[in-house]
């Protein structure tokens, strides 16, 4: 009590420092006058009474300075004094603290930038839902195939009635619609939710209500829609009467129940939320039929959210154990299907699986670059060190701690610091949506990917902020608090410099730097081969091909509507001249939605037991493959005649037919799918379906008009992508005026953006590189002009003595070099060790690629020579005479 | 002891303080009147005494100290706390036949 009573007044001693001294002058000038006084009246003379009276009282400073103390707090007084002999310090050299701190605003402002990337991405990617540490993603495992999948219905309903570790299990199956409000369509992104979503995320939307329990179930038995607040505000005016007028969805008129509160964009790492609608509404959303009481049909993504103190394994333990009792309970369509939990950082059905990879290695190259960033400034602290030797040495020997003056560098260090973390902050905010620019908008959608500067990452960032001053500043304060004194003072007046210790040191330090960029450098380069491989592997069709859809579905149109407007569609365009051909398609490869699986069976082909085939399959309509570019090697391709009336037909791939005919020829042979014969009439040369990194899988088509249609349009033309674009529009409205294309894009960028997330990484690792390597080539140039500047008195005599300019240039140089040659070998060394983390990054090439290290050892050594030749060049201006005089 | 005296002798300034301890301790306790002014301070900051400018005998500015309530009560316990020692200590300093 009375001690927070002391420190209080102490802290109120703090602000009122003014009146303290006079006070202080006044009541000791008191004294001493009552004092002598009280002497004089003794009898003694005057002069005698005062000096007495001063002796009696004691010193008048130490006096002061006790009292003082004990006025306020000791710590903060000096602390105070530090940071403002610090900000002068800094002041005094503009050159060096500019240099410092943008060092160390790049360093932590990277870091910052990442952190925030991470939390809000990986680790808290869902604003405004409540207890996201909780949250784990869940999904359906296939032991035969070992994929991930979906989850069905039915059983998503056992899992909640039966497992008792879990508050919640939330279904969240993004799919898209297009919304035309008056005479604007757009693509809207959106999701099929079960009705407990909003309360088990603990979002309250603004107006109206969330889902009832009722609403998950009855086939299409609810439309109703909650609609997001950006969505209210954009395309509804912020109509606050909102609330139970309908809008047409996929051809159903949907009643509008509730707005979603600002700030809320679902749970779909990657993409803000427009629209949700219930579980009910599946099959008007979700292509595929009717699945809600279809235990082999899985479409379900989800999440789960475990009761406090459930650990992820024992939530993992007990679902698992609710699966193992489902597939002995509906062994034919759960036999060695399992369930697999994942941290949100792993979600494999969102952007966040994608982002992972690249976003570690973001983080590890930005702790390198921050790392890189602190050596430069402890190098220029150093030499700072050096030339305020003088002033550290006359403190110290009047009196000064060691410890005292360490704080005071620690200090100066921190500020520093500290305006570097204020800079970063500004560049990491800059940098928060820097992500989804490198990522394309597909479909009209663009991606959305916040970086999130919570607490979370103010806090790691001062730690960072923390940790560096300690790195760059505790190395220097430590040589500088080391001075020995007598030799100090001696060594002043003969110019020799800080001993071998110091620049043993400071080339360590560069040593250091070189090598962290020589790994940067490396790994780019190893990203980079990669990216090239990935980009240089054939998809298995030839360029020239343009794609596009029009959202059939959302414009409430049925099959046979569907039917007369592909018929209508394929005749226009085949008479348009500069096209060639044109097909539709149930998926255009590459796109992000998954193929539709189908267990298969096949004449003569004997599964190894407890095996169940299931294979890819893409529904394509006529001249398909002549449109895409796909050869057949055997067979024909679909026509018109394969359709509702014609024997159900099949073509299967290369690798299909490698797997289940064993070298002989499929076609006229026959194929069971999902129960149903086909009859194989082609078989098509391997292409790529998902991206350009898969290996060869098996994969067949069957024609549109015998499964579900597609509205995926495929034209190889001639015709600039604007001027099809122009033609495809004018052909839609020929036909309907209500309806309009998609995006029209070749399919080499459809190809592109499975390659985006390789593309950022690469392109991040060649920023930082970049500035790592410039980094480290200012902390060598820094060494060699030091050195440089130092020795000065030899390079003279050596002059005097008849070095020639070549001759010092390359003395210069090779030491340069030399350093950099050390710092290569150790960054060679440890790539090598570090590219092994980045193999499955890798794509065709190997983690000790040759031309990716020597492209690095190259550059390293062009920016080594590039620092090394200014002080180089400058020592062998040396004008000799002056040198030796001096 | 500077508790003790502005208990007795009421508010006091410094001087006064110095001159009443150096009295009673007869000149024995003739330290530098200087260390006065920070234990002042200190007993302040504790809430003990409290302080407020007001003008001497001799019509001079000074600084008056005024022990406060929990100051007397901090001095009682203080004096208590002191017999108890010094008790044990007499003890211990007399011979051991003497007590009884």
């Amino acid at each position: 009590m009375t001690r927070i009573r002391v420190f209080l007044s102490r802290l109120a001693g703090l602000v009122r420092k003014g009146s303290l001294e006079s006070d202080m002058d006044d009541e000791l000038d008191f004294h001493l006058r009552m004092e002598i006084a009280e002497n004089l009246r003794q009898g003694m003379p005057p002069a005698e009474a005062r000096s007495l009276a001063q002796r009696r009282l004691g010193g008048v400073a130490q006096l002061k300075e006790a009292y003082r103390e004990t006025h306020a707090l000791p710590i903060v007084e000096v602390l105070w004094q530090d940071i403002r002999f610090g900000f002068r310090m800094l002041r005094r050299s503009p050159g060096f603290s500019l240099l410092a701190i943008l060092c160390l605003t790049l360093g932590i402002g990277a870091t910052t930038a990442v952190f925030s990337w991470i939390e809000g991405i990986l680790l808290r990617p869902f604003p405004l839902v409540a207890h996201q540490e909780r949250m784990m993603a869940i999904t359906g495992t296939d032991r035969a195939t070992r994929d991930r999948d979906d989850v069905s219905f039915p059983d998503f309903l056992d899992f909640q009635r039966n497992c008792t570790l879990f508050d919640a299990f939330i279904v969240d199956r993004i799919t898209g619609t297009t919304l035309a409000i008056g005479d604007r369509a757009d693509r809207s992104t959106m999701s099929v939710v079960s009705a407990n979503y909003f309360d088990a995320l603990g979002v309250r939307p603004i107006l109206g209500r969330g889902f009832e329990p009722a609403e998950d179930f009855g086939r299409n038995a609810h439309a109703v829609t909650v609609i997001s607040y950006q969505m209210w505000q954009e395309r509804f005016h912020r109509d606050p009467a909102i609330i139970g007028k309908t809008q047409m969805l996929n051809g159903m008129p949907h009643t509008i129940i509730g707005v979603a509160p600002q700030g809320f964009y679902g749970t779909f790492v990657g993409w803000a939320m427009q629209l949700w609608v219930p579980a009910s509404m599946q099959e008007t959303f979700d292509p595929g039929g009717y699945k809600l009481e279809d235990r082999g049909a899985r479409w379900i993504e989800g999440f789960v959210r475990l009761k406090p103190g459930v650990t992820p394994d024992q939530a993992q333990a007990e679902i698992s154990a609710v699966a193992k009792r489902l597939e002995t309970a509906y062994p034919v369509t759960n036999r060695g299907r399992g369930i697999q939990l994942y941290p949100l950082w792993q979600t494999p059905f969102n952007n966040a699986g994608t982002l992972l990879p690249t976003l570690s290695i973001a983080l590890a190259v930005v702790v390198f670059v921050l790392l890189i960033a602190c050596a430069n400034v402890s190098n220029l602290l150093l030499v700072r060190a050096f030339g305020r030797r003088h002033e550290m040495t006359v403190r110290l020997s009047v009196g000064a701690g060691r410890g005292r003056l360490l704080k005071q560098l620690l200090t100066e260090g921190f500020i520093l610091a500290l305006l570097a973390a204020a800079g970063g902050l500004l560049v990491a905010n800059w940098c928060r949506n820097l992500l989804v620019l490198l990522l394309p908008a597909r479909g009209g959608v663009s991606m959305f990917l916040p970086g999130d500067l919570d607490w979370r990452v103010l806090v790691l960032s001062a730690a960072v902020c923390l940790i560096s001053t300690l790195l760059f500043g505790l190395v220097p304060a430590f040589q500088t608090s080391n001075i020995d004194l007598a030799s100090a003072l001696k060594a002043d007046s003969g110019g020799v410099v800080g001993g071998k210790r110091r620049a043993l040191l400071r080339s360590g330090l560069v040593v250091v730097q070189v090598a962290l960029s020589f790994v940067l450098l490396a790994g780019a380069g190893l990203l980079l081969q990669s990216l090239r491989a990935v980009q240089n592997t054939s998809p298995g069709f030839t360029p020239g091909v343009l794609t596009s859809y029009v959202d059939l579905v959302a414009a409430g149109y049925d099959r046979q509507r569907i039917k007369n407007f592909d018929d209508a569609l394929m005749d226009r365009l085949q008479s348009v001249s500069g096209i060639q051909s044109a097909a539709m398609s149930r998926m255009t490869p590459f796109s992000y939605r998954s193929y539709s699986t189908a267990p298969i069976a096949v004449d003569g082909y004997e599964a190894p037991p407890d095996e169940q085939p299931a294979v890819d399959y893409n529904e394509v309509g006529p001249a398909y493959f002549a449109t895409m570019g796909i050869p057949l090697l055997a067979g024909r391709e679909f026509t018109l005649a394969d359709n509702e009336t014609g024997p159900p037909v099949a073509v299967v791939n290369e690798a299909m037919a490698a797997q289940f005919w064993r070298g002989r020829d499929p076609v006229g042979s026959r194929v069971q799918v999902k129960g149903r014969w086909l009859q194989v009439v082609g078989v098509a040369k391997m292409s790529k379906y998902r991206n350009l990194r898969e290996l060869p899988r098996p994969f067949f088509y069957v024609p549109m008009r015998q499964s579900f249609m597609g509205t995926n349009i495929q034209i190889r033309t001639r015709l600039s992508p604007e001027t099809m674009a122009k033609v495809l529009v004018r052909e839609i409205h020929a036909i309907d005026t209500n309806l309009a294309p998609g995006e029209l894009i070749t399919m080499q960028e459809q190809v592109d953006r499975t390659t985006a997330t390789q593309r950022i990484a690469v392109s991040m690792l060649g920023v930082f590189g970049g500035l790592a390597l410039l980094l480290a080539a200012i902390g060598l140039y820094g060494v060699m002009s030091y050195t440089v500047s130092q020795s000065t008195r030899e390079l003279g005599l050596r002059m005097a003595l008849g070095a020639s300019v070549p001759n010092l240039l390359r003395l210069v140089m090779s030491q340069g070099l030399a350093l950099t040659s050390i710092g290569v070998v150790f960054g060679a060394v440890a790539a090598l060790a570090m590219a092994k983390l980045i193999s499955n990054l890798l794509y065709k090439v190997s983690p000790r690629d040759p031309l990716a290290f020597g492209l690095a050892l190259l550059v390293m050594m062009i920016a080594g020579s590039a620092a090394c030749f200014l002080p180089a060049w400058r020592a062998t201006q040396t004008d000799p005479v002056r040198a030796l005089r001096d | 002891m500077i508790l003790r005296t502005l208990d007795t002798l009421g508010p006091q300034h410094g001087w006064g303080i110095a001159r009443r301890i150096e009295q009673i301790s007869g000149d024995a306790l003739a330290l530098n009147q200087g260390t006065l002014y920070p234990a002042l301070l200190r007993l302040q900051q504790m809430g003990w005494i409290t302080s407020k400018w007001g003008a001497s005998d001799n019509n001079r500015r000074a600084r008056f100290y005024a022990i406060t309530r929990a100051g007397k009560k901090q001095l009682a316990a203080e004096a208590e706390n002191w017999e108890r020692i010094s008790g044990i200590i007499a003890r211990f300093v007399k011979p051991a036949g003497a007590s009884s």
